[in-house]
Parts: C-alpha cells; sequence; structure tokens
C-alpha cells in the first residue's frame, strides 16, 4: 500500500505541488517557443515526457556502474541518443509538425527538466519509480504546455487544434486575434501568471523572503 | 559512489560500452527511418503543387498518384527558355551555390545573391494529357527571412490561378497571412503582364476590381513588398521571362 502511494506521488506530484515548470523554473525555453499552437505544444509535450522518461530507466539501470567522475557525460550522451531517435521518428511520421517543432526537438538534450531528473532522481532510485518519475515530470511539463498552448492558440488564432472556434475578422468572422499573444515572449507574462495562480492555491510553494 | 567504481580501466569501459550502445541506436534508427523521412519530404512538396496545381479535391488524399498522373516535372534554361536535360533529382535552390550552375543575380532586390542557371518548372496535364497550367517555383526575401513559394499560371502565361507559399518565417497574423486562404483567393485571375512588361502589383487600399492589382496584407507593408520584389525579378528576363514568352510548353 505504501508502495503505491509513493508510485502515486512520483507519478502526480509534478503536476501541480512540485511542477517542473511553475515550481522549479525549468524548461522554459521550449515552454515559450512552441506554444503558438496547441498541437505542437502537445507533440512537444509527448516528445518531452517519452524522452525523461526512458532516459531516467536507462540511466536508473546502469546506475551501480556509472563512475561518478563522468556520470554527466554518461547522462548526456543517454539523453542524446534518446532525443536523436525521437526526432528520427517524428521526421518519419509526422513530417508537418517536425517541421514546425524544428530545432526545439534537438534542444530537449539541453532542456534542464530531462537532466535534472537524471542526476536528482534516476541516479539515486530503481528503474521503475524512476520511470514513473520521468513520466510523471514530462506530465508536468506537458500540462503547462497544453495550458499555454490553449491560450494563446485560442486568443491569437481563434483557433484551437486548427479548428475555428471564434471566427478571424480576415476571415470574414468578428474576431480580432490578438497578436501579442502570438509572439513567443507572450508566454512569459503567461507562465507567471499560472505561477501566481499555482501559488496563491499552494502558498506552501512561495519562496521566503531572503 | 565508492571508490572502487573509480578505476581508470572500469571508467573508460564504462564509457566506451555506452557510447557503442547509443550510437548503435541512433545509427539504427536514422538508417532504418530514412526511406520514410525522405518519402515524407518529397510527400510534402508535392502536396505543395498538388495545392498550386488547383488538384487537391481531385487527388482526395492520394496525393502522390495525383501527382504521378498529372504533373510532369521539366528543366529549363532559364536564360533561353528551352527545356534542357539535367539529373533527375535536380534541385534549383541546392544548384545555385554549385558553380556550374551558379548565376549571379544583379540590379534586383529580391533579397539573394546567385540563382541557379536552371530551374525545374511544372506542367499540370488533364487526362487527355493537355497542359492546363504551368507551375513555377519562385522565392525571394520577405521580411525576416526568405519565402519559398509556386506561382501557378493559366497556359496563356499570364493569367495567375495561385500562389502557393509554402516556406515563410514571416510574422504570424501579419505577414504570415500570405498564407491565409481568404488573401490567396485574391490571386486568381490577376493578369502578370501588359504588353509584355510585368504589370502585376501587389498594393495598399488596391481597387481589386483590376486586373492587374493585388490587395496588400493590412499590416505587412515589407512582406507585401517582398512579394512584389519576388515577382518583379522571376517574372523579368532574368527570371521565367524568355520561357513565358517563349511558350515553351505549348511546343
Amino acid at each position: 500500500m505504501a508502495e503505491t502511494k509513493e508510485m502515486k506521488k512520483v507519478l502526480f506530484g509534478p503536476l501541480l505541488d512540485n511542477n517542473p515548470i511553475a515550481l522549479q523554473v525549468l524548461g522554459v525555453c521550449s515552454a515559450l517557443a512552441i506554444t503558438t499552437k496547441l498541437e505542437t505544444a502537445l507533440v512537444m509535450g509527448l516528445a518531452l515526457t517519452t524522452v525523461t522518461a526512458f532516459s531516467n530507466l536507462f540511466i536508473s539501470l546502469i546506475r551501480k556502474q556509472i563512475p561518478s567522475s563522468v556520470r554527466i557525460i554518461i547522462q548526456m550522451t543517454i539523453i542524446a541518443s534518446l532525443v536523436i531517435v525521437v526526432d528520427q521518428i517524428l521526421k518519419a511520421y509526422s513530417y508537418e509538425i517536425s517541421k514546425q517543432l524544428s530545432v526545439f526537438v534537438g534542444l530537449i538534450i539541453t532542456n534542464c527538466i530531462v537532466m535534472g531528473r537524471a542526476e536528482a532522481y534516476a541516479m539515486k532510485s530503481p528503474p521503475f519509480m524512476s520511470f514513473l518519475d520521468g513520466i510523471g515530470n514530462g506530465l508536468g511539463y506537458s500540462l503547462v504546455l497544453i495550458i499555454i498552448g490553449t491560450i494563446k492558440e485560442l486568443a491569437g488564432f481563434g483557433t484551437l487544434l486548427g479548428f475555428e472556434i471564434l471566427p478571424l475578422v480576415q476571415n470574414g468572422g468578428w474576431y480580432q486575434g490578438n497578436g501579442l499573444l502570438i509572439l513567443p515572449f507572450s508566454s512569459f507574462f503567461l507562465i507567471a501568471g499560472l505561477i501566481w495562480v499555482i501559488r496563491t492555491i499552494r502558498p506552501a510553494q512561495v519562496e521566503p523572503k531572503g | 559512489m565508492s571508490a572502487k567504481k573509480e578505476t581508470l580501466g572500469k571508467t573508460l569501459g564504462v564509457v566506451v560500452a555506452v557510447c557503442l550502445v547509443c550510437s548503435i541506436i541512433v545509427s539504427g534508427s536514422a538508417v532504418g527511418l530514412r526511406s520514410l523521412q525522405e518519402t515524407n519530404a518529397k510527400l510534402d512538396q508535392q502536396s505543395n503543387i498538388i495545392e498550386a496545381a488547383g488538384l487537391v479535391e481531385v487527388a482526395a488524399g492520394d496525393i502522390a498518384g495525383a501527382y504521378d498522373k498529372y504533373v510532369e516535372e521539366r528543366f529549363i534554361d532559364l536564360s533561353t527558355g528551352e527545356y534542357v536535360e539535367v539529373a533527375k533529382d535536380f534541385d534549383m535552390y541546392k544548384a545555385a551555390k554549385q558553380d556550374k550552375y551558379s548565376v549571379k543575380v544583379e540590379n534586383s532586390n529580391v533579397g539573394f545573391q546567385y540563382r541557379s542557371s536552371v530551374a525545374n518548372v511544372f506542367l499540370v496535364k488533364d487526362d487527355a494529357g493537355q497542359v492546363t497550367r504551368i507551375i513555377l517555383p519562385v522565392h525571394g526575401s520577405g521580411l525576416w527571412d526568405m519565402m519559398y513559394g509556386y506561382l501557378a499560371l493559366d497556359v496563356d502565361g499570364n493569367t495567375v490561378r495561385e500562389l502557393v507559399y509554402y516556406k515563410q518565417k514571416e510574422t504570424p497574423g501579419l505577414g504570415g497571412e500570405i498564407q491565409n486562404p481568404s488573401w490567396k483567393k485574391q490571386w486568381d485571375g490577376k493578369k502578370l503582364f501588359n504588353d509584355g512588361e510585368v504589370a502585376i502589383q501587389v498594393k495598399k487600399n488596391a481597387d481589386s476590381s483590376s486586373d492587374y492589382v493585388v490587395d496588400a496584407l493590412s499590416g505587412a507593408t515589407l512582406t507585401s513588398n517582398g512579394v512584389q520584389n519576388t515577382l518583379n525579378y522571376w517574372l523579368g528576363d532574368n527570371g521565367y521571362g524568355p520561357f513565358l514568352k517563349n511558350q515553351t510548353w505549348k511546343s
């Protein structure tokens, strides 16, 4: 029973209580750039979740063999290989989206969430729990991306997943798209707003004043 | 983190083993998926051409089939407008950088320095094999980056049917509207030449009933200018001018 509780905590904790973007403020750069449309946000979330889960799994499997002097390089090698594989698969099966995501799939390699979880969790925990931890953190990241992607696509283009919700003026409707929300940096405002909301609900996350 | 893990031999061994396994996985996936990726890239280009050809509905999802059936790719020498034979996988954008084909672009604000002397053109045919449309690849710089598109013309070499941009990095919502269907629709039926001179204009607050004028994108003057410069260059004597005057496709 304690085991299931622990598993739940590892899997769902990162969604709200310990969200990698909102609490740890990791992986923000990709969250800024590829949330203009909900579809790209979904695929990016999926790609990152896969990479984090499997890099955690593999690193945890060989964690007892990794010499600590070169552990970061070994983690990077594993993560980079996984990212390349994901990138190749996207190019083969989802060409349109891989064009839109362009460099950002490659940049998962340097995404602090993957590296951070490998170093902080997978190096010390058994494989299955590490795998769950990777999925959990990937989901936490995806959740933020999905929320921001939804707001940006709806307000900026009047669509969701490409379906028209608010007809745009350009297409003879009534809705004037919000140009600011289409631009990548507007995610700063949205992420900040999200952090505000979460910390209002969970005051424990507020950092103590130094 | 015990000390016994830290011998040099073991460290090297682990590093080599990890690298070996990873490289096998990476090269395996790259080689295994390459043919699928190439098919995808080709299909992507074909679907843009099918759109410019106005055959999206005819194709009904079978892009490759419709492309094989109705589209013929030919190569032309831009200076004479005549057909030439080159390697089957010739790409005018790659050839622009090769000494053999590279031609310097002068006296133009189209935004690139070199172009290929040979161009890919696409002839769209109907069921009887008659040419119904000519598709010309065009590119030129917009506000932020090069914009690539296909210009589809009627057999008279003068009437526009489509201008499909497939690769651009203009500001979404402003210049990016060059991909908006309602803007693209304006091009249908416009005339390019008046007495042999390039007459098509992308103008603000234009009288869109004129055959030679397309309303510019609001809030995207530089993108609209880019489209104008692109057309001026490619329709002129240094671009497809000789090809369009010869009407090579009719011979």
